[in-house]
């Protein structure tokens, strides 16, 4: 008893960093999850379940509903076949050029979808300023072949193909290389290897990685949004957003059990793939870290040319037309010497005012989530890392949910908690603070993850050498624990900055006149026709994320392994 | 300098099943040099970090100069203890070089720059690191990095040092010179010193006393020379120095400075301070090789120790170690006589002896 009281007094000031940081980190990611829940279950309507049915109920839910599974099961499809072919021939052959391959293979990641979509779009279609200049366009008034299911479904599994490759690379990697090595001295061939001794073992990795597809693909807004609105093929996220940009708040309680919906079929995903996890897991005995490189012999060279093949074909095609798209004068123009001109760069860069105004809003709201995250992501990783509590373990598991939930349900789950701020009379909605508050929940774990991982490697022997000198905690923390953790704080700060600054799920439902943010504004000028300067302003982004991903590639020797999501 | 007090000091960790410390009392003079010996998870570091106030006691108390550092209610954390603490992996800050490592104690203390400049120069020069001020520690030795350690915390004048196998990391020249750089810095400094290790030798050659550990306990705290010459028990018999613990029967005759034992057939007089010793404590210089001698044993093992020979040499069932000038033939049978032994009273043989004869 007396024992606990001498606690209490002497970490006094653990305990005042404990509630200057854990509460409001824990009110912000988890409260407006909380709040949706409840309004699932009528709170804010007197308990009752008169939504839930008759949402349920209603046809265009089970059109959306059978719509989302179609579309996110087949682009897993498409995710598996593309991500896992990488991930075996880089992480298990001799290939040459590895890094160079991994990174191409990243950047469809981190190109935001409605910007892959719209890049696509210039690619096929009757209007394609590439196919025109190599005169295969199809005659004009034949259909946009990406306006379909199809469309989306491929794109879907383009875009996440690379969890799939980096789930499974990591699997691949805790392969013990004996396993492997004796499948050989018993005279097994590479191929023999590959599909009785590495399939087999790396069957959970693999799910696990299709798994996250799958979910990533479920709560996708920008594909369906440019790709399925146009042909009148809805998914769940586009159905709410069409519910609630066609009337308005009015509609919340029910396009919150729309995203309701989404959290549950994203759930069931990940506890399915769990237990298929369960019921195929091996205790993998011996050691991992020699990597594999099994010879392709003859056959290298040709695996080699069909790899940058591909890539050139998901990463260069795309992106080449859309370039084309952004440097004509109007939609329709052919691309000649004689008609190249950067008017639309100009106008969307500097001209347009809502362009500016995007670029300002998405470059303060990237720019604030970052360093508000970084200064709360330091000590609260400090103090889950020191001196866990029951409170700091809770938060740590749920921490993830923000971030795994689909947007489009913690966007909805932020309007209903901050459309009347719990106590005041205070409304965000429509303002910038409830997407930068959105934001702040959905990438915590972004920038929480790589700091706890260097604090976990900081010998805490650091710290009490630090405390025997004298130094008080926030001496500590500032002149100890943020020096040796700053590299991990600026990759994590990066990687948010990255994520945040071509948003447009969360956004999309939360922007306003005023507070539009750089995915939102692409996707309003692709609506209303201005193609040309969609592409000019998308492909400005392109250039910044891939500049930015370069910097960060640069720095890589500075940041602990496994920090870099295309690194590890 | 101040005295250093345990008072039934005990910690518990949560869910470990013994306690890592078990009831230690002792009581440590300003300026004196103290090694903790003992084997691996005896407590040592335990004590340690308790000392420091990285760790909270479950019971008992520390005190400093008279001071509570803790108790039941109250706790003075690490960073209010001035207590410096060497660790064995140094814990030097990546981030800093090795000038601003040392003078960040003052930095944190709010030392004016000049002073602080001068006394990190003094500690840098005390320490023999004046050439590698401006270097970052990647960029050191392993003894050098010791010695910034050492650097960083005599730096800010502690009250008490306490430093952690620091030479653990290190190969045995360096070590042997380290030890030097020790004993040289405490005697000029005169800090109280709690160094922890598990090598004897270390401590013998560097403590003014040594308190031996076994499992969260004191099993006794004396200068080397009397942990040698007297221990206390059959464990610091045993871990401390060579030779042999024999189990002996007491005749209760006394005599000046000791007793009449019975051992391997034979009344032997030996250094005792109680009348009825249960185990005697036979040194290799306790063991004299002459042919008139009254024992009779014979060679099972030989090592050359450079100079002399360590014989083991076996006799009524037991073995003894003894020096010899000269090599023996394994198998050859030596006389033998005792001489100057230590006898005492193991507290644990009566609890060894009441149980094997409540099974019996
Ligand atoms: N944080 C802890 N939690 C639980 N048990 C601990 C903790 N630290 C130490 N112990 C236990 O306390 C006992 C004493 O440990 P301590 O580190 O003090 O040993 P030591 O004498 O320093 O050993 P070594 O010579 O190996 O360093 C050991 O049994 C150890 O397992
Ligand atoms: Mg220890």
């Amino acid at each position: 008893m007396s024992v606990t009281l001498a606690h209490k007094g002497s970490s006094r000031s653990t305990d005042r960093l404990l509630l200057l940081v854990l509460l409001p980190v824990a009110l912000i990611s988890l409260g407006p999850v909380v709040r949706l829940l409840l309004e699932g279950v009528g709170v804010g309507s007197g308990l009752t379940t008169a939504h839930l049915t008759s949402v349920l109920t209603q046809d265009s839910t089970r059109t959306a509903l059978l719509h989302s599974l179609v579309t996110a099961a087949g682009g897993t499809v498409i995710s598996v076949l593309v991500g896992a072919s990488f991930a075996f021939l880089v992480a298990l052959t001799d290939v040459r050029a590895k890094a160079a391959l991994v990174f191409c293979l990243m950047v469809p990641m981190m190109i935001p979808p409605q910007i892959t979509a719209l890049a696509w779009m210039q690619v096929t279609g009757p209007s394609s300023v590439l196919l025109k200049m190599l005169g295969l366009a199809p005659p004009l008034g034949s259909p946009q072949p990406l306006h379909s299911p199809a469309g989306i479904i491929l794109l879907l599994g383009l875009q996440h193909a690379s969890l799939v490759f980096l789930t499974l690379r990591a699997g691949l990697r805790m392969l013990p290389a004996e396993l492997v090595e004796a499948a050989r001295m018993s005279g097994a061939g590479p191929w023999r290897v590959w599909s009785q001794i590495v399939l087999p073992l790396s069957l959970p990795a693999l799910i696990a990685g299709a798994a996250m597809a799958f979910v990533t693909a479920l709560g996708n807004f920008g594909i369906p949004a440019m790709l399925g609105i146009p042909a009148r093929y809805s998914t769940l996220p586009t159905l709410i957003y069409q519910r609630l940009t066609g009337l308005g708040p009015s509609v919340l309680s029910e396009v919150a059990v729309l995203s309701l919906l989404i959290a549950a079929v994203a759930i069931l995903g990940v506890l399915a793939s769990r237990l298929m996890l369960r019921r195929g897991g091996y205790g993998l005995v011996g050691f991992s870290g020699t990597p594999l490189a099994l010879s392709l012999g003859r056959a290298r060279a040709p695996v080699e040319v069909a790899l940058w093949l591909f890539l050139a074909a998901i990463l260069v095609l795309p992106l080449a037309a859309l370039l084309a798209t952004s440097l004509i004068p109007a939609y329709g123009v052919p691309l000649r010497l004689d008609t190249v001109t950067a008017k639309a760069w100009i106008e969307a860069l500097f001209t347009q005012p809502v362009t500016r105004r995007a670029y300002a809003n998405s470059l303060f709201l990237a720019l604030a989530a970052a360093l508000t995250l970084m200064a709360f992501s330091l000590p609260l990783a400090w103090l889950m890392e020191r001196r866990p509590t029951v409170l700091s373990r809770a938060l740590d598991a749920l921490i993830d949910l923000p971030y795994a939930l689909p947007g489009v349900v913690l966007s909805i789950a932020c309007i209903l908690a901050f459309m009347r701020v719990p106590f005041t009379e205070l409304s965000l909605y429509g303002t910038i603070w409830i997407i930068l508050l959105a934001y702040l929940a959905r990438f915590f774990v972004v920038m929480l993850r790589p700091i706890q991982s260097s604090l976990a490697q900081l010998d805490p022997a650091m710290e009490e050498a630090a405390a025997s000198v004298g130094a008080h905690l926030i001496t500590r923390l500032r002149a100890i624990v943020l020096p040796l953790a700053a590299p991990s704080a600026a990759a994590g700060a990066i990687l948010v900055f990255l994520t945040a600054v071509n948003e447009l799920t969360v956004s999309a439902l939360l922007w306003s006149s005023g507070t539009e943010t750089l995915g939102v504004v692409i996707f309003n000028l692709e609506d209303s026709g201005e193609t040309v300067m969609a592409s000019a302003l998308a492909m400005s982004i392109v250039c910044l994320i891939v500049a930015l991903m370069a910097a960060v590639q640069a720095g890589a020797r500075h940041f602990p392994k496994g920090i870099i999501p295309w690194q590890s | 300098m101040a005295e250093l007090r345990f008072s039934n000091l005990s910690k518990q960790f949560e869910g470990s099943a013994r306690p890592a410390l078990a009831a230690v009392d002792a009581s440590i003079a300003s300026g004196e040099f103290i090694a903790l010996l003992g084997p691996s998870g005896c407590g040592k570091t335990t004590l340690l970090r308790l000392t420091a106030g990285f760790e909270k006691p479950s019971a008992g108390r520390i005190s400093l100069g008279g001071e509570v550092m803790a108790d039941e209610t109250h706790f003075v954390p690490a960073e209010a203890r001035e207590i410096g603490i060497v660790f064995q992996s140094y814990a030097l800050w990546p981030h800093k070089t090795v000038a601003q490592n040392v003078s960040f104690p003052l930095e944190v203390r709010r030392v004016s720059r000049a002073e602080r400049d001068r006394r990190v120069a003094e500690a840098l020069a005390l320490t023999g690191l004046r050439d590698f001020a401006a270097r970052m520690p990647a960029q050191l030795s392993g003894g050098q990095r010791q010695r910034v350690a050492l650097a960083r915390c005599l730096v800010f004048e502690p009250r008490a040092m306490l430093l952690d196998e620091p030479l653990a990391n290190l190969d045995l020249a360096l070590r042997s010179s380290m030890q030097e750089v020790f004993r040289a810095f405490h005697r000029r400094i005169g800090a109280t010193m709690l160094y922890v290790t598990h090598d004897q030798g270390e401590a013998l050659a560097l403590a003014d006393r040594i308190a031996v550990m076994e499992s969260g306990r004191i099993r006794q705290f004396a200068a080397p020379e009397v942990l040698y010459r007297e221990p206390a028990d059959c464990f610091v018999a045993g871990f401390v120095g060579d030779g042999a613990v024999i189990p002996v029967r007491a005749t209760g005759e006394s005599m000046p400075d000791g007793t009449i034992i019975e051992v391997l057939g034979q009344r032997h007089a030996v250094r005792a301070r109680c009348a009825a010793p249960s185990h005697v404590s036979i040194r290799p210089e306790n063991v004299v090789i002459r042919d008139s001698g009254p024992l009779r044993g014979r060679v099972v093992g030989q090592t050359y120790l450079g100079g002399r020979f360590r014989l083991q040499v076996e006799l009524g069932g037991e073995t003894l170690v003894a020096y010899a000038t000269r090599r023996a033939r394994l198998g050859e049978a030596l006389g033998l006589s005792i001489e100057d032994a230590w006898a005492f009273h193991d507290p644990e043989s009566e609890t060894l002896m009441a149980r094997a004869l409540a099974h019996a």
